[in-house]
């Protein structure tokens, strides 16, 4: 489903992705981990389109399409979807307002048909339900005002209502209590399915008890440094960064 | 006042062409002409004569470049050919009510309804008003709206003949909106009109008037418009002001209000379109617990300028002004935003509120922001803030990333910003035209 040969990016003069490498398949959950401004949230944005950062080097692909020509709504409508790490205030735009909009907009792009109001209410319900959300909050300018939680919470109703066929979750764990990790964590389980994948970018092996992982990635200074089974995530939980730091070290 | 030489343009074809008129105006109304209301129209021609037209060097007139204007000469009096059907296409969807219409200036009875019933409110064209009541035209007109300084009030002034005046009787509340539709019809001829209007609210009366301008055609039409409002004791008036006009159109307009305590006064400016505009809206708050409320949005385009000057005047205790006027500049646009409250040494316990929000779209539009606060009182609130920025990058890339174009992604958030403004306007009709308006300018 995605293939990311030897990715480059930087900011500026500043290059963050120094050859990224990964292959996820349909289907598969991968966990990308690594210290603080390894370049986890950059790889992130990459994928979604930021135009901030300049692609240096290196392709993705993405269902065969180069994905690295596509406008971020083009990528959006063929089926990926970033769950930010700090989701963005839209002052006036209600978050049903605004998924209406996103929803009708890729389904024109797919040459589908706008959904009517009946149709879009409808499937609203049955989302809210999935990642017990309130109507309230859905009301409401889109991120503005809201705690930490319930931005993350809107994020991942966001991916259930857009069915991406690629999840990437930007730490998303980050600043929820337990029960709100739960409930986030279910509803992106329940979008499991043989077509669809995920990458959970997290900081935290917890997050990973509830979403579990295929193969486990450590990211660090740009580079994927690491990569196993979901075990892995229990060895840096238990052993922090500094092994791996100092393996990278060795090798170079 | 002996005018700053630098600060006024003193000869123009315009206002040779403007003195000459008045000589030909006096003479057909010769009976007329000894009447209290052409002592002050004479009086004004003087200091529109002594001043002239305002140049840049002029502090109120710094961005607002009449240059061009006053190289223009305009048919002053031509009758229209516009026709009822010709209005049709400029019909606002479901409105109701009172609809008066003013073609190049003058009230074109024919073309207008009217619906409230006459006990409740008098509405006639401020023509039949100057015959049926000079009584209450000599006592209110030109009270408060200053000619001495303001050439264009001066000119206005010089040439008050028609236009609209609305009386509501004291504890009259008028339920349908009195909608005032000033039409230029400039297919053929570059035309001026200088309407005069003249609103007085009785005690605890309430009303609600929008004023609307458009031009038809794409010749140059000029609008100088002056509207004196005076809300006595416990009056509710809501004004509204819509601007939809061409760019070939030159609108100057002065809205006077006068409040006594506890009235309220409720407007709204929107300026959709418009060539060059220039709006003052100028409040004196001469009573206690009184309330003012200020609303703008303007959205120009292409070469358009948009200059909105307001001034609250808190000259008494205990009252409370608030103003939000938010635009959105586009291409090659210029906005001007100068907000002026003055808290007299009496006006204690003033609560006054300022803010001008504006996003600018292209580099090479822009926008110029003057708040200006004089308080002489010491226990007042005031506060005031403008902002000028561009579009929200990371809004932008958050709605992109869930599938939204850019294009619709700025419009989206541009509809947005703009509906703070628009949700102030209570008369359902109006609200929906312009959010469908600016909807459609958005998207372009
Ligand atoms: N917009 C930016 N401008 C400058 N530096 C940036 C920018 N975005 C990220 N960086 C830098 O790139 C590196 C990686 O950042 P990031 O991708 O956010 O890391 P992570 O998500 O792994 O914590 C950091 O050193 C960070 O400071
Ligand atoms: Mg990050």
């Amino acid at each position: 489903m995605l293939t990311i040969s030897n990715l480059q990016a930087s900011i500026g003069e500043k290059e963050i992705l120094k050859g990224i490498n990964l292959e996820v398949k349909a289907g598969e959950v991968h966990a990308i981990m690594g210290p603080n401004g390894s370049g986890k949230s950059t790889l992130a944005s990459v994928l979604a389109g930021r135009e901030d950062y300049e692609v240096t080097a290196g392709s993705v692909l993405f269902d065969g399409k180069d994905l690295l020509e596509l406008a971020p709504e083009e990528r959006a409508a063929e089926g990926i979807f970033l769950a930010f790490q700090y989701p963005v205030e839209i002052p006036g735009v209600s978050t049903t307002n605004f998924l209406r909009t996103a929803m009708n907009e890729i389904r024109k792009y797919r040459g589908q048909d706008a959904l009517d109001a009946v149709q879009f209410l409808k499937l609203m319900k049955e989302k809210m339900k999935l990642v017990n959300i309130d109507q309230s909050l859905l009301s409401r300018s889109l991120n503005e005002g809201f705690s930490g939680g319930e931005k993350k919470r809107n994020e991942v109703f966001q991916m259930a209502m857009l069915e991406p066929k690629l999840a990437i979750l930007d730490e998303t764990d980050s600043g929820l209590d337990i029960d709100a990790l739960r409930i986030v964590a279910e509803g992106v389980n329940k979008l499991r399915s043989p077509e669809r994948s995920t990458i959970v970018v997290t900081h935290y092996q917890r997050l990973l008890d509830y979403i579990v992982p295929d193969y486990v990635h450590v990211l660090y200074k740009g580079r994927i440094v690491k990569s196993g089974p979901k075990e892995l995530a229990f060895e840096l939980e238990e052993k922090g960064y500094d092994w791996i730091k100092a393996e990278v070290e060795y090798q170079q | 006042m002996t005018p700053n030489s630098q600060s006024y343009t003193r000869t123009s074809p315009l206002k040779d062409q403007l003195l000459a008129a008045f000589q030909v105006t006096e003479e057909r109304i010769n009976g007329e002409s000894k009447s209290a209301v052409h002592q002050v129209r004479r009086a004004a021609l003087q200091q529109f004569d002594k001043l002239g037209f305002p140049t840049i060097k002029h502090e109120e007139w710094k961005y607002a470049n009449v240059k061009n204007l006053i190289q223009e000469s305009f048919e002053l009096e031509t009758p229209s050919t516009l026709s009822a059907d010709d209005l049709h296409t400029l019909e606002i969807p479901n409105l109701s009510g009172n609809i008066l219409y003013f073609v190049n200036g003058r009230y074109k009875p024919e073309m207008s309804t009217i619906v409230s019933p006459a006990s409740d409110v008098q509405i006639l064209s401020f023509a039949e008003a100057l015959k049926s009541q000079p009584e209450t035209i000599n006592n209110y007109f030109a009270r408060q709206a200053d000619y001495q300084e303001n050439a264009f009030t001066a000119l206005n002034t010089a040439f008050a003949h028609d236009g609209v005046f609305i009386r509501v009787p004291d504890g009259n509340v008028v339920e349908q909106p009195i909608i005032l539709r000033y039409i230029n019809d400039a297919r053929e001829k570059k035309v001026a009109a200088q309407p005069r209007n003249l609103i007085i609210v009785g005690r605890s009366a309430n009303v609600k008037i929008a004023e609307s301008y458009r031009s038809l055609g794409d010749m140059a039409a000029f609008t100088n418009v002056v509207t004196e409002i005076t809300l006595a004791r416990e009056a509710n008036v809501e004004h509204y002001k819509i601007q939809n006009d061409t760019d070939t159109a030159y609108h100057i307009g002065t809205t006077q209000v006068h409040q006594a305590d506890n009235s309220h006064f409720y407007s709204a400016t929107v300026t959709l379109n418009g060539g060059f505009v220039r709006n003052n809206l100028n409040i004196v708050l001469d009573g206690e617990y009184c309330e003012a409320y200020m609303y703008g949005l303007y959205i120009p385009n292409g070469r358009q300028f948009v200059d909105n000057h307001t001034l609250v005047d808190h000259a008494k205790p205990n009252s409370y002004s608030s103003e939000l006027y938010k635009g959105i500049l586009e291409e090659k646009s210029t906005g001007v935003f100068n907000g002026k409250i003055f808290v007299r040494q009496d006006a204690q316990k003033t609560n006054a509120y300022q803010s001008c929000k504006n996003v600018v779209l292209s580099p090479e539009a822009t926008m110029n922001t003057k708040p200006q606060l004089e308080i002489f009182a010491d226990d007042v609130k005031c506060s005031h803030g403008t902002t000028t920025g561009m579009l929200d990058d990371e809004a932008l890339f958050y709605m992109r990333s869930r599938g939204i174009p850019r294009a619709e992604a700025q419009a989206l958030l541009m509809y947005a910003f703009a509906q703070d403004v628009l949700t102030q306007i209570k008369i359902e009709p109006i609200r929906e035209y312009l959010s469908t308006v600016v909807a459609r300018k958005l998207a372009m």
